[in-house]
């Protein structure tokens, strides 16, 4: 068989229209985030019909505003994961911050704003510290944050004091995630509009300026077909979410705050050069470091970066609890931040994987959990249904790397 | 043809010595590639083909001997030296990173950007004009690594190799993990490249190869220059005979023969 330039696999592989792509790549088993998209669909319907309060505006509101603090720190799981490793101490992190913030207003008066900034900063000091020890000593990222997971719990416990669980009264640090935009804004409902339509109207100019260029420069782009389709979806998704959280209490300030974490970060990795080395990083370490790339730089940069978001999500659902107390960041949060992002479509083995997946992830964690909640079932069967979810969502990952590795991909 | 009009060896080798503990690695040995030109480097194993290119390469500096580059005598004390003299050296496992797409790679670590963006378009573009250039054909810049053959993938190292003002290109093995199709491929890529001016350097245990790609055969025997061979001319046996150490050559006239060898055979 033929493996030269005129291998027609690889020859159409990336040409013909949008859909033929798509079905190209499906038959190549490079599924990409389909599967994920119909497991939430059929998770959505399956609560949808034991409990039909589940796809209630009321409920999707509230699934908006538990999701965000886990989608945040999985944000930081996914950029630890791209490089191959992975973070375990992302949990504890996120309880000790928002400890820190919590006790720093509360008992010492500071201004909330400063207190939340302070708390972003002992997150990425931590995790600069964890990433100087992984590189330095050249230990695994995963016995390393596993130390820290354990004695950021104890420092967490050292921060609260005696008392055990600090109460958030403070007007900023409450509002972080607390406010609704139609709710609690005046005229928030008309100002998500303008933001929702802007948003939609700034991704668009993006993909036409690209697809402009790209045109000009004589390169392949995109038909107008596709661009509209790219288009559509964003619009789409935006405007169902603020038609649905405004036919409830308005869109939840959390997952305005997540959003933007998203949209920063795609940039960052996509579009930046740090980006472009996380993944080449992460892909192979040698060619990276043979490419003059500073491989500790990109890893300390990331450890630290995961960590500060772990911060932000901890203080996210601090701000949501209205309280800090020694379970901050217990259980199974790390479990359930690790699982979002594997589950959304992040690659264990590192170079593989988008921040969106955080996202995708999270919605599929949180669904279960509140679909669960609203059925009242009890603790050891979520539990076991979680994890059951975890497993199959690998399962799917990782026998489509199989059939791509057969494939040739 | 550059060839012909530059008398000055790209890269010459006088006198190196390379010694690791016990074990004489290299010893006084004599190497010369001219611009336009392709050398074979040729030797059982053990014989010394690594260590020398590494010498060049910069990763072990030589204990004893000259090197000259381009007329003038350099220092190679590390892999910044070589690259910076025009060097690159596309070792066998390529370094690509298999997650990312062909322009990511060929830009892996010298990235454009747009001032803070990435500037993927000049990228592509630019990827683009270097593969048309080298007559290296492939689906798509945007293909990630993963899916490209072997031959396509030595293809992109060796595109990567040169396309930064490189004067001397080293290829350790590049068709030794390569289908008999993919290895024509990156046989004409070589030929290519001395089209283009460029002094090449290929290491092959593949004589078949070596036969269809390169100029001139230099070959080593434990450590020791074992003559210089123009492909015109010799038989396959002769180098086998010199690889093995069946027939030695003439050492102390290493440098003289086989400027003289090249003089015969420039077109």
């Amino acid at each position: 068989m033929s493996t030269m330039a005129n291998d027609p696999r690889l020859v159409s592989e990336e040409s013909g229209s949008l859909l033929q792509r798509w079905w190209q790549r499906f038959r190549q088993a490079d599924l990409g985030s389909l599967p994920i998209i119909v497991g939430l669909v059929v998770i959505w319907l399956v609560f949808q019909r034991a409990n039909d309060k589940f796809l209630s505006p009321l409920n999707l509101t509230n699934l908006m505003a538990q999701i965000s603090a886990l989608g945040t720190i999985a944000v930081g799981a996914v950029l630890v994961l791209l490089l191959g490793e992975v973070d375990l101490s992302a949990g504890a992190v996120s309880g000790l911050c928002a400890a820190i913030m919590a006790v720093l207003n509360v008992r010492y008066g500071v201004p909330g704003p400063i207190a939340v900034l302070v708390g972003l900063l002992a997150g990425l000091a931590v995790g600069f510290f964890q990433g100087f020890w992984v590189t330095r000593f050249k230990i695994p990222s995963f016995i390393i944050t596993l130390a820290g997971q354990i004695a950021w719990v104890g420092a967490l416990l050292a921060v609260l004091g005696e008392t055990g669980t600090v109460n958030l009264r403070d007007n900023f640090i409450v509002a972080l995630a607390g406010t609704f935009l139609k709710r609690d804004v005046h005229n928030g409902e008309l100002y998500s509009w303008i933001v929702g339509i802007l948003f939609i109207a700034i991704f668009a100019a993006s993909f036409i300026w690209e697809r402009q260029r790209r045109r000009s420069a004589g390169l392949q782009f995109t038909s107008i077909g596709g661009l509209i389709f790219q288009i559509a979806i964003v619009a789409v998704l935006v405007i169902g979410m603020l038609l649905i959280t405004n036919a409830d209490r308005g869109l939840p300030s959390a997952m305005v705050l997540f959003i933007v974490v998203l949209v920063l970060f795609d940039f960052i990795t996509k579009r930046t050069i740090f980006g472009r080395h996380i993944y080449a990083v992460g892909g192979n370490v040698e060619a990276a470091r043979r490419a003059s790339i500073n491989v500790n730089f990109v890893r300390i940069a990331v450890f630290g970066l995961a960590s500060a978001l772990a911060a932000f999500g901890g203080i996210l659902a601090a701000s949501r609890l209205l309280a800090v107390n020694q379970g901050a960041g217990a259980n199974d949060l790390l479990l359930n931040v690790i699982a979002s992002a594997v589950i959304g479509g992040t690659s264990l083995f590192g170079g593989r994987g988008s921040v969106w997946s955080a996202l995708l992830g999270a919605l599929v964690i949180g669904s279960i959990s509140n679909g669960m909640d609203l059925l009242a079932l009890p603790s050891p069967i979520k539990f076991m249904i979680t994890g059951g979810v975890l497993l199959a969502a690998v399962t799917i990952e990782a026998v489509s790397r199989q059939r791509r590795e057969t494939a040739g991909r | 043809m550059p060839k012909s009009s530059s008398q000055v060896p790209i890269l010459e080798l006088r006198g190196v010595s390379k010694r690791f503990g016990a074990v004489q690695a290299l010893s006084n040995v004599n190497f010369e590639v001219y611009a336009g030109e392709v050398v074979g480097l040729v030797g059982d194993n053990g014989a010394g083909k690594s260590t020398l290119i590494k010498c060049v390469a910069g990763i072990h500096p030589i204990d004893d001997g000259e090197i000259w580059f381009e007329g003038r005598r350099v220092h190679i004390q590390n892999p910044i030296d070589a690259t910076n003299l025009g060097i690159q050296t596309v070792y066998q496992d390529l370094a690509l990173c298999d997650n990312l797409d062909v322009v990511g790679n060929l830009y892996l670590g010298r990235e454009q950007t747009n001032r803070l963006p990435l500037d993927e378009v000049t990228m592509e573009k630019r990827s683009l004009e270097v593969l048309h250039n080298l007559s290296v054909s492939i689906p798509s810049v945007r293909t990630i690594i993963a899916s490209l053959s072997g031959g396509q993938r030595q293809s992109v190292a060796i595109s990567r190799a040169v396309m930064w003002n490189s004067k001397l290109v080293i290829l350790d093995e590049p068709t030794a993990a390569l289908g008999v199709l993919q290895s024509k491929q990156v046989l004409k890529l070589i030929r290519n490249l001395r089209e283009q001016g460029l002094a090449v350097i290929v290491i092959s245990h593949n004589l078949v190869d070596i036969f269809e790609a390169v100029d001139r055969i230099s070959i080593l025997y434990l450590g020791r220059n074992n003559g210089v061979f123009n492909v015109h001319g010799t038989s396959q046996e002769q180098i086998v005979a010199a690889i093995t150490g069946a027939e030695f050559g003439n050492n102390n006239q290493e440098t003289a023969q086989s400027r003289q060898r090249k003089g015969g055979s420039s077109r």
